[in-house]
């Protein structure tokens, strides 16, 4: 079993600020992680290979510096690990950024399965897993919560939904997401850290993945950007004041007038 | 389109950098450069005094008027509609109107009921889908064949709901067709001069809003979770028309099979449909004490939910959780018990009607959507509160 993990370096936060004079994010002194979702997909990665041999490479699209994310791959037990990054891939969109990471699949070759975490915690769409493996055409399950069983080129996989979970069968090659549920990462292992620290990390570029460039970078993503703000929190809220107990009176007087309870 | 930094005007100063609202600038030997994640939001433009940030803008001619009409994705389940299908409508409807143009649903699915209800909220037309092979969500059927009927009738808007199902392979179906999707939308408008669509979410968590457009491919495509928009009011007498549509099942094979569904049996009511939910966060403390609430929670014939910590620590079961990965819920009254309101939180509940806080620290930022707030420790206010409205209810 050869799988492939998808990851993405992001800010080490959500609480971005906006800086109230050019309307943008206030990007200084935010350290950039590796994004939390994706340690439970490359955490099953490597527990895949140790029961069913084979290898697992973790790959990016971003700029040089996500290079550290795949370090920090390599150090949670990634074999291999491979950087996309050119500057034509730059804007790239989710469909655009599916894109390139198919053609990234399809150099590679020789996988079975690619895991992707459910959502970043930066973008939050959840949408690029779904988008490569139509790009790929091949299987894709979403929120996989548990693999039950892989034999003979099909996976058996727990998928969590709003009203519990269903159990599917999916041919492989495929690709999954998974959520948090599906295991409890280890820490990094000492051996793996010096592994990380020495590892070579070839760098793919547009042209050695053969991408053309209308469909990567901003002239391959439909979607734009045309303005942020911070959520508005409208509501006046009213703090009850007095004793507990006269605040709880007052608070099923008020609840019960409005007909809530 | 493009973005150039002229190397003769650019002298490396820098204050492009912090204008930038993604961080993507940095400058190397002297020279600004700008990495990937561009979206051409001109920020950082403006932030040069040296006029060296070019960005040439040469989108491809808008798509063709032959676009027309919105469409929502009515997901059902065992043969019933979901909720969200009747609140896309409402929002559906809205959009339409705007923009002058029919409003149709989609249902994949075999025997379901209630179709006309589509029209009574809204729907000119329903293209069905009615096939046995679709009692179960069958995803690689679903996005073929949902992709196969945009081709055909070209709609400008595609909204589909931000469940488990639709953020599964709605993204394949804006995969095969090549265009935008952007996801969760809160808010969803039309800029009647260009009749694009304006798609804000919430991203970082729900901390910063973002509005979003796609120029030139079509359909636009939307996910919006459910209790997002709210269903409108149903008409009876609206008429439309229920269109049939082939299903070829020879042409394609489902690589992923249902073996089987397992329920789950925790929550007593039923979280998205309640009209009374009883939150608990980290505040609680430990899982025992969910007990409290479940007590306050039987007074009011209330859900029980929860923020993401207790969640984490195996206080209670995923299906419990509120917010930006969870569940978005909607309900008359929401009472929220030692949960402090990160925005990832906010985001799942702050559109419910009636918002009670009760938490320690008067700074959290719950009390900022609360309409009610008490400033107070949990452990004396809640058994309170449940004493109060049991005497009420004798």
């Amino acid at each position: 079993m050869n799988v492939v993990v998808c990851i993405k370096q992001v800010p080490g936060t959500t609480e971005v600020e906006i800086d109230p004079k050019t309307n943008t994010l206030i990007r200084e002194g935010v350290k950039s992680i590796l994004n939390p979702f994706d340690v439970y997909a490359l955490e099953e990665g490597v527990r895949i290979k140790e029961q069913h041999g084979g290898k697992v490479t973790a790959i990016s699209m971003g700029p040089p510096q996500a290079e550290e994310a795949l370090r920090e791959a390599i150090a949670a037990g990634a074999d291999e690990a491979i950087l996309l990054s050119d500057g034509a891939f730059a804007g790239s969109d989710t469909l655009a950024t599916s894109f390139v990471l198919a053609k990234a699949c399809t150099k590679i070759a020789d996988y079975d399965l690619i895991i992707c975490g459910r959502q970043t915690i930066d973008g939050d769409t959840g949408q690029v897993g779904p988008e490569l493996a139509e790009n790929l055409g091949i299987p894709f399950v979403a929120y996989v919560s548990k693999i039950e069983e892989i034999k003979d080129g099909r996976m058996r996989v727990r998928r969590m939904i709003e009203e519990g979970y269903e159990v599917i069968e999916m041919s492989l090659p495929g690709v999954i997401t998974v959520v948090k549920e599906i295991n409890v990462p280890r820490l990094p292992s000492l051996r793996g850290m010096a592994k990380a620290r020495s590892a070579q990390i070839p760098i793919w570029t547009a042209q050695g993945l053969g991408v053309p460039m209308e469909k990567v970078g901003l002239l391959g993503s439909p979607t734009r950007v045309i303005g942020i703000f911070r959520p508005q929190r409208t509501r006046r809220g009213e703090l009850l004041q007095g004793s507990l107990e006269q605040q709880v009176e007052e608070l099923v007087d008020k609840l019960r007038q409005a007909k809530t309870v | 389109m493009a973005i150039h930094i002229d190397p003769d005007k650019c002298n490396g100063c820098g204050l492009c950098i912090p204008a930038c609202p993604f961080g993507l600038i940095e400058v190397v030997a002297d020279k600004a450069q700008v990495g990937e994640g561009c979206t051409l939001c001109g920020a950082y433009q403006e932030a040069c005094e040296y006029d060296a940030i070019i960005i040439e803008v040469e989108e491809k001619a808008a798509p063709s008027d032959r676009f027309r009409g919105v469409w929502v994705f009515a997901e059902q389940r065992d043969g019933q509609l979901k909720s969200a299908a009747y609140e896309l409508l409402a929002k559906g409807r809205e959009l339409a109107n705007t923009l002058g143009t029919e409003l149709c649903a989609v249902c994949f699915g075999h025997d379901v009921a209630g179709l006309e209800e589509l029209i009574h909220y809204g729907a000119d037309k329903v293209y069905l889908a009615d096939d046995p092979v679709f009692a179960d969500c069958q995803e690689d059927l679903y996005a073929g064949r949902l992709a196969s009927l945009i081709s055909e009738h070209e709609p400008e808007i595609l909204l589909a709901p931000a469940t488990s199902l639709g953020r599964s392979f709605i993204p394949r179906v804006a995969a095969i067709l090549e265009t935008g999707l952007t996801a969760d939308c809160t808010a969803l408008e039309i800029d009647e001069k260009s009749r694009l669509l304006l798609q804000t979410r919430p991203t970082f968590g729900g901390n910063i809003m973002a509005t979003i457009t796609c120029q030139t491919r079509r359909p636009q495509m939307a996910t919006v979770r459910p209790h997002v928009f709210r269903k409108g009011v149903p008409d009876e007498k609206r008429r439309g028309e229920i269109i049939r549509v082939d299903f070829d099942r020879e042409a394609v094979t489902s690589r992923t099979k249902l073996l089987h569904f397992v329920a789950d049996l925790s929550e007593r009511v039923k979280l998205e449909d309640a009209d009374v939910i009883v939150a608990g966060g980290r505040g609680l403390g430990e899982a025992e004490n969910f007990q409290l609430l479940a007590e306050l929670a039987d007074v009011l014939g209330a859900a029980l939910a929860s923020s993401r910590p207790p969640v984490d620590d195996g206080w209670i079961p995923y299906p419990h959780q509120i917010g930006q990965t969870g569940k978005t819920v909607c309900p008359k009254l929401y009472i929220a018990c030692g949960i402090s309101g990160a925005a990832q939180h906010l985001a799942g509940m702050q559109t419910s009607d009636v918002i009670v806080a009760i938490n320690e620290d008067a700074n959290a930022p719950i009390f900022e959507v609360a309409t009610y707030g008490i400033v107070g420790d949990l452990f004396q206010v809640v058994p309170l509160l449940t004493g109060k409205l049991r005497d009420a209810r004798l």
